[in-house]
């Protein structure tokens, strides 16, 4: 939701980033602010998934141009640890599968990486349970996950919505979800969709990444943007996304050619 | 010139340094003599002495020593260990809760009834001592004691040429020992280098079934001087017996320790062993299964840590002999600073052991640029019905999945730590007594942390 006067959580200005020195994002900008939702649209390759990842601080990825400014802090001084501890979240296109690691010791040590970081006191393995279970409503989510390894022979829809409960356990300011929509049958989108709209909320800011238009039917965003060649070539409301519907891409290309700038 | 007289100097050294430890073995005194038992007793310990006095130290060139060099061990002049006081204080954080009434200690290689508890092992079976036993078990142990196949192993014959004393666990036919028994093997390290000799043998009669955990441990991280421990143990599982084995070996990281396990299977017996291997400075485990009947169904899942300059050198052998037999192995290595592992896996299926299912596993976790692995696997099969698979993996942490972790706000350590952790889970949680569980992850947590 789009508020007066509320405060820049995101913002990106002329970013570029490669990875083993390619060049991916080539002049980026970007404002986000509390309470919005934002939907960065593109085609495969037009750097989209980079951003999410130099985002939440991969080590492949280097910055090397331009800012991200977080909350008033540069992000790019901060490791991927610390940018999660204050508030940045990103769900995974492909979240991973690591055999031998229980779901719920994960999230439990995940969440209480945050209270410890923030000088509270670690919650103990029956308390933290009962506030998983709160939480696997939110994703619908069979308790049985909670004992099986992380991710490990989860399907498609299962690992979206185990990347959804850890975000509803977060809690996020800033929440990046990276293609989470592709791959998922209509029932499996709408449970993970739900679950983004009541994560939601005028103090936080989310960032849908996805290529189909299908997502924004479920979660709407005040705003859209088109990245094509590493740079936001155009950005609109939510109608943007009816003429992507209508019209495909084609015709953005042409008319916002990506524009020559200076790193 | 000055070089073959420095390599024969070698040499010599090397039959000096083996002199050396058999003269440390000649004097025994813990049995008497002048029975029956303890003539035949006498007698095999000289059989040994004798053998090993006609052998030669292992070397590089030797096939089964390839990988490791014992050039450690021949800087010492080790001498048979002295008796230690130990108190019970002293050993209580070593004690297993689950088996706190069902502890057999030795200090050095010599029981110690101070320390031991055995109020909770039921009547009829035996933890004892080898001297404890009554005549009518000391004329059946001759069948048992020293008599495993494949003895001819220098270090097992110095062990039977010089043990003093041997723990005895032995279940009747029939018998369900419900709580697990704790052997613990204490080294106390001394001003000078020692040698320390433990002898373990377990029997598990028809259709017994017992768990144990058998712990080389020591009350610091380091002793004064290096000692070498050298224990053997024997285990025999007769028709439909089970015994569940945890091994802990947590010797200090200036000691050696060298030793072997061989197992005999009788027909249709579950043998499941967790080799776990921590401490020592140079650590050789030669492992010895051979199953003598059908249905026979072998588990070893072990362990190995190493930090440090350590040495961890796996030998196992598993002879299959009949049809429908199985056996399910696997080994993994976490190595972290200049360690290094070696892993021999040996699994012999002549044409008699049709329908064989056999699988081994050796996954090794290199957590250092300078760690070092050596893995061999060994399958040696000439039936032509059987199932036998093999592998061996040699990985770093994945950046990837340190990455997932870290995302979700671990830091490096606490994501290192969960990966490490669940790489040895697959032994751990397999583990059936939990404070074994909890102490190893712990160790893990400790060991591998910065």
């Amino acid at each position: 939701m789009i508020q007066e006067n509320s405060d820049v959580i995101l913002s990106i200005k002329n970013l570029w980033a490669s990875v083993e020195n390619t060049p991916i994002l080539k002049g980026t900008n970007l404002e986000i602010k509390e309470g919005e939702i934002h939907a960065i649209m593109g085609r495969n390759g037009s750097g989209k998934s980079t951003l999410s990842k130099v985002l939440a601080g991969h080590p492949d990825y280097e910055i090397t141009a331009g800012e991200i400014i977080y909350k008033g802090e540069n992000l790019a001084e901060l490791e991927p640890d610390q940018r999660a501890i204050k508030g940045i979240f990103m769900a995974f296109q492909y979240p991973l599968e690591i055999p031998g690691v229980s779901n719920l010791d994960f999230l439990r040590v995940a969440y209480n990486s945050h209270r410890k970081a923030q000088g509270e006191e670690e919650m103990d393995a029956f308390d933290f349970e009962d506030l998983v279970e709160e939480k696997l409503d939110i994703v619908k989510m069979d308790p049985s996950f909670l004992q099986r390894s992380l991710n490990e022979g989860f399907s498609g829809g299962e690992k979206k919505r185990n990347e959804i409960l850890q975000m509803a356990l977060l809690e996020p300011s800033l929440a990046i979800l990276d293609e989470t929509d592709s791959g998922l049958d209509i029932d499996a989108l709408k449970t993970v969709a739900n679950g983004v709209n009541q994560l939601a909320t005028p103090e936080n800011a989310t960032v849908m990444i996805t290529h189909y238009q299908r997502l924004l039917n479920y979660v709407e965003p005040d705003y859209i943007h088109v990245m094509s060649d590493g740079q936001i070539i155009t950005s609109g409301g939510k109608e943007l996304a009816q003429q992507l519907e209508d019209k495909g891409y084609e015709w953005l290309y042409e008319q916002y050619a990506p524009q020559e700038v200076e790193a | 010139m000055s070089m073959s007289v420095s390599s024969q100097d070698k040499l010599a050294n090397r039959d000096q340094f083996l002199d050396q430890l058999l003269s440390q073995c000649q004097e025994n005194t813990a049995l008497e003599t002048n029975s029956t038992f303890g003539a035949w007793l006498q007698k095999r310990q000289q059989e040994a002495a004798n053998w090993v006095a006609a052998s030669r130290m292992p070397h590089r060139k030797d096939e089964e020593w390839r990988f490791t060099d014992i050039s450690p061990l021949l800087e010492h002049q080790f001498q048979k260990s002295q008796s230690v006081e130990v108190t019970p204080e002293a050993t209580r954080s070593l004690q297993i809760p689950e088996a706190s009434q069902s502890r057999l200690v030795f200090v050095n290689g010599r029981y110690a009834p101070h320390l031991s508890n055995l109020d909770n092992v039921p009547a009829g079976v035996t933890v004892a001592s080898l001297a404890e036993l009554d005549a009518q078990q000391q004329s059946q142990v001759t069948e048992y004691l020293t008599q495993q196949e494949g003895g001819e192993e220098l270090f097992t014959a110095l062990n039977t040429a010089g043990f003093e004393e041997t723990a005895v666990v032995w279940v009747p036919a029939n018998t369900e020992v419900e709580t697990p028994l704790q052997l613990l093997f204490l080294s106390v390290g001394q001003e000078t280098p020692s040698l320390i000799q433990p002898r373990l043998l377990v029997i598990a009669e028809t259709s017994a079934k017992v768990s144990l955990v058998e712990q080389y441990a020591s009350l610091s991280a380091t002793s004064p001087a290096p000692y070498f421990n050298n224990p053997v143990t024997e285990v025999w599982l007769a028709g439909n017996a089970q015994v569940n084995h945890i091994r802990l070996q947590q010797e200090t990281f200036n000691s050696f320790h060298f030793t072997k396990t061989a197992v005999t299977q009788a027909q249709d017996s579950r043998y499941a062993c967790y080799p776990i291997s921590l401490g020592a400075q140079v650590s050789r485990h030669d492992f010895d299964v051979f199953q003598t009947g059908t249905q026979v169904n072998t588990r070893l899942y072990g362990l190995v840590l190493g930090s440090g300059e350590q040495v961890l050198d796996t030998h196992s052998a598993i002879a299959f002999r009949h049809p429908h037999s199985s056996a399910d192995q696997r080994h993994k290595c976490i190595l972290d600073d200049s360690a290094r592992a070696v892993f021999n896996g040996k699994m012999f299926v002549p044409q008699a052991a049709q329908m064989t299912n056999a699988a081994q596993l050796n996954r090794n976790l290199l957590l250092s640029q300078k760690a070092h692995v050596d893995t061999k696997p060994e399958l040696n099969i000439t039936a032509d019905n059987v199932q036998c698979s093999h592998g061996a993996t040699v990985s770093q942490l994945e950046a990837e999945e340190l990455f997932y972790l870290r995302s979700r706000g671990l830091d490096d350590n606490a994501a290192s730590n969960l990966l490490i952790n669940a790489f040895a889970a697959e032994i751990i949680n397999d583990i059936s007594i939990a404070s074994v569980r909890e102490t190893l992850f712990n160790t893990l947590q400790n060991r591998f942390t910065g």
